[in-house]
């Protein structure tokens, strides 16, 4: 495996009262696409959210690049390169399309261009003036994505970002992550769509109850599939 | 020279003009108040005494430490900017999570205590502070005191100038969004609390400079905010919260009117703003220049 | 269910006995206040709107009561119907502009009008400026039944006249308007679908909150012979949310102790002077910041906590 991006070892997380997270632990290598699966409430979001800095309270150690990030303000956290795109989207919709892209600011340098994109996404140029929230689900998805790419994070945390989509689109965004991975990008994809997750991720990762409970490889996942499927409760 | 509609124009434009300072102290002090509100959604009631405290520091740095206008109308706002960052970061930050009433509630009883120290220190009688540009001239119809014309320009400059900032520039362009989701905003990398301490500070500062601008003008007293604020308020609902330059507008145009009031039916000139806001709540209730959330 | 009895029996007892520990002047102002305090609570807690002008109500009551009993010479009963149903009308006008607008707008619309009716007041001759009205005589109600010259007669007209109020707005918040107006509070979407229109009983609240706040400011002008510019000013107004908070927002009897307490405040603070400001300012802040739930509310959760470890 390349040289380690992320590292979560016992990662537990409260909101409030509620304990979510038991102690997860994984790794990301840089340049892989990794996936979080499990059932609803397994935990996968609070994940994503506990690397991201905005939980309630995190114990447990998350190592980006060797650096430590709990304990730290999301806005640490993201300025050390990663960006998170969440299940609900977040457009504003108090700010156009162009307005929603150009919203996070530059952290690293090596991010795409407003222009790359729009190339990326020629339908978000097209509507480059309409209000964040008159899009459509797919395009709004598309808009979610497309902006954490300009900050110049290495790392992006994607949750559901087929959740509630027409077929059609869900293929077009997978065709998306697979360019990001191949141009470099690290990716945490939480999925609840298995099918579209075995398309793109290298290895998969479940989790049951706040923990995750195994690994599977890419290459493994046929001969893994009844395993699957109980994990997933399909 | 002619009168129109049978008044002097000496007394005409005298008025006239009263009415735009007025209105320039209305915009600056509406603009602050709709600043504090985009990014905190808090009614910061405590801007009448900051507003005062400008007046206060300026007047106190002439008469303890010699120090001119010029550079009190820096100093000062640095100041009582200063303390209302104290503010933010020691109360106000706590209620963010309520209802915005509580905000409400917060700083009006911050603007008791200000207001009451100061009477209590310096009594309610007005102190003078000499005009920086004293003279005028005589442009025919009216005689211009030159510092008054100065403040107006001054007032249309500062308006000016943070609308350009906040609208134009990145410096601000986070302030909607920071509001309708801040935790997410925080998530992409922006110190959404120092953006939030920051833009109350410079609210306030706008407060205190329209402070030092209108001691050469009224008698620097403890009491000198609260009148004003009340009638901001008005000129606020008037406006609408949504706009930049519609507080502006709102502020220099309600002043005009006001000082035409004047001229015409001098018993009304105290309560027409208010009617100004009955008839606008009747027609627009979200205010000539707001928009209905 | 015994102690609740108990407790309004105690009470009971020492409302009537009350003149004759405390000095009655200042009860029956406290009174006053309270009234008008629950008046400001009944909008708040019930309606969710929090009114900043509410001094309108309560001045303009105390100047019309001083003028149809003092320079119209009519009886005191008369006089007292005609504040209630002028300060009713006000609310009505008011109101109906008001409303237009919610929370935070609602709150700067009314300081804005009471801030107009202030200074028409300073104005206009027959609230007698910044003399006010003074020397509003003492008269013998119910045609001269009930004497009310004494201090201690005219304490129990004063406190009838309280439970009038009180209860007139229990019965209102008990009532289905009342139900609905609390479903319009805690949801007003909800409400709206549900076919009530939200504005029309919120604007219902607001006249009878005007008019109990008209209630109390006709009584004040008789209990202190006078009605002056402060009855309109923005400080009565800052001082019944004053009262409201400390007593606790949305409580029923939270009014009426945040009443007493700074009647009291008042009385005998007042050779503290202008710091009388700072310490009310002080108050506002510490409650917004740590006792939201005012002196009522707190007291009602600890009381809770106690039965439930028990």
């Amino acid at each position: 495996m390349a040289e380690t991006l992320l590292k979560v070892e016992n990662l537990q997380a409260w909101y409030g009262e509620s304990h979510i997270l038991h102690g997860v632990g994984f790794e990301i290598g840089r340049g892989e696409l990794v996936t979080l699966l499990g059932r609803n409430g397994a935990g996968k979001t609070t994940t994503l959210r506990s690397i991201m800095g905005i939980v309630g309270k995190r114990t447990g150690t998350v190592r980006f690049e060797n650096h430590e990030t709990v304990g730290r303000p999301s806005d640490a956290i993201a300025r050390m390169g990663l960006a998170y795109c969440p299940e609900e989207r977040g457009i504003f919709s108090s700010l156009n399309v162009e307005e929603n892209l150009m919203l996070p600011p530059a952290v690293k340098p090596g991010g795409m261009s407003l222009e790359e994109i729009y190339t990326l996404f020629p339908n978000l140029k097209e509507r480059r003036r309409s209000q964040g929230t008159k899009l459509s689900g797919g395009e709004q998805q598309m808009l979610a994505i497309g902006r954490i790419l300009r900050t110049g994070a290495t790392l992006l945390l994607l949750d559901e970002p087929t959740e509630g989509l027409a077929p059609v689109i869900v293929q077009r965004i997978g065709e998306i992550i697979r360019q990001l991975k191949s141009r470099g990008f690290t990716i945490l994809l939480v999925e609840q769509n298995f099918h579209f997750a075995a398309t793109v991720a290298d290895r998969h990762y479940v989790m049951e109850d706040g923990r995750v409970v195994d690994m599977v490889a890419s290459a493994d996942v046929n001969a893994s599939i009844g395993k699957l499927q109980t994990y997933l409760g399909v | 020279m002619l009168d129109i509609f049978s008044i002097p124009p000496q007394a005409l434009f005298g008025q006239l003009l009263l009415g735009l300072i007025n209105g320039a102290f209305y915009a600056m002090l509406s603009l602050g108040l709709a600043v504090i509100f985009g990014m905190l959604n808090v009614i910061n009631f405590t801007h009448g005494a900051q507003y005062m405290m400008g007046a206060f520091a300026a007047w106190l740095m002439l008469t303890e430490f010699d120090v001119p206008f010029w550079a009190a109308l820096i100093l000062s706002p640095v100041v009582v900017g200063l303390f209302g960052i104290v503010i933010e970061r020691l109360m106000l930050r706590r209620i963010y999570h309520l209802d915005h009433l509580y905000g409400f509630l917060l700083t009006f009883g911050l603007a008791l205590i200000i207001e009451g120290v100061f009477q209590w220190r310096w009594g309610s009688s007005g102190a003078p502070y000499p005009s920086p540009i004293p003279g005028g001239t005589n442009l025919g119809f009216m005689f211009l005191p030159t510092y008054r014309g100065f403040v107006v320009v001054a007032a249309l400059v500062i308006c000016l100038v943070t609308w350009y900032a906040i609208e134009r520039t990145n410096l601000f362009a986070n302030l909607p969004a920071a509001t309708e989701n801040p935790t997410l905003v925080r998530a992409f990398g922006i110190n959404v609390p120092r953006l939030i301490t920051l833009t109350y500070g410079l609210g306030v500062a706008l407060a205190a400079l329209a402070g030092v601008l209108a001691a050469p003008i009224q008698q620097v007293s403890a009491l000198m905010g609260t009148n004003l604020v009340l009638v901001v308020f008005a000129v606020v609902v008037i406006g609408g919260m949504g706009s930049i330059m519609g507080s502006i507008v709102t502020g220099f145009g309600l002043g005009l009117v006001e000082g035409f009031t004047k001229v015409v039916y001098p018993p009304a000139s105290n309560t027409v703003i208010f009617v100004v806001m009955a008839i606008v709540l009747l027609v627009k209730p979200a205010g000539l220049f707001g928009q209905t959330k | 269910m015994n102690l609740r009895l108990l407790g309004i029996l105690a009470v009971a007892v020492l409302a009537l006995a009350a003149p004759w520990i405390v000095y009655p002047v200042f009860l029956m102002k406290a009174l006053c206040f309270a009234l008008f305090a629950c008046a400001f609570n009944l909008l708040l807690g019930y309606a969710g709107l929090m009114s900043f002008g509410h001094a309108m109500f309560f001045g303009m009551a105390a100047y019309f009561f001083g003028h149809t009993v003092k320079v119209w010479d009519w009886p005191v009963e008369f006089g007292i119907v005609a504040a209630v149903l002028g300060a009713a009308l006000l609310g009505l006008i008011t109101g109906a502009l008001a409303i237009r607008r919610q929370g935070i707008y609602f709150a700067m619309i009314t300081l804005a009008f009471a801030q107009m009716i202030y200074f028409l007041c300073v104005q206009m001759p027959f609230t007698g400026g910044e003399d006010g009205l003074q020397g509003i005589a003492r008269k013998p109600l119910l045609f001269g039944l009930i004497p009310t010259e004494n201090d201690y007669g005219l304490y129990y007209v004063v406190l009838a006249i309280f439970l009038l109020g009180f209860g007139a707005i229990y019965r209102f918040i008990h009532s289905p308007f009342g139900q609905v107006l609390k479903a319009i509070r805690d949801n007003e979407q909800r409400a709206v679908s549900l076919g009530y229109e939200a504005d029309r009983y919120k604007l219902l609240a607001f006249v009878l909150s005007a008019a109990v706040a008209g209630l109390a400011g006709a009584t004040k002008a008789m209990v202190v012979h006078f009605a002056t510019l402060t009855d309109v000013s923005s400080g009565t107004s800052g001082e019944v949310v004053l009262m409201a908070l400390i007593g606790g927002l949305g409580t029923i009897t939270g009014p009426v102790v945040g009443a007493f307490v700074v009647v009291a405040m008042q009385d005998y603070l007042a050779f503290v002077g202008q710091l009388v400001l700072v310490i009310q300012g002080v108050i506002f802040v510490v409650i917004v910041l740590a006792f939201r739930k005012g002196v009522v509310g707190e007291i009602a959760d600890w009381w809770k906590a106690r039965r439930k470890i028990s």
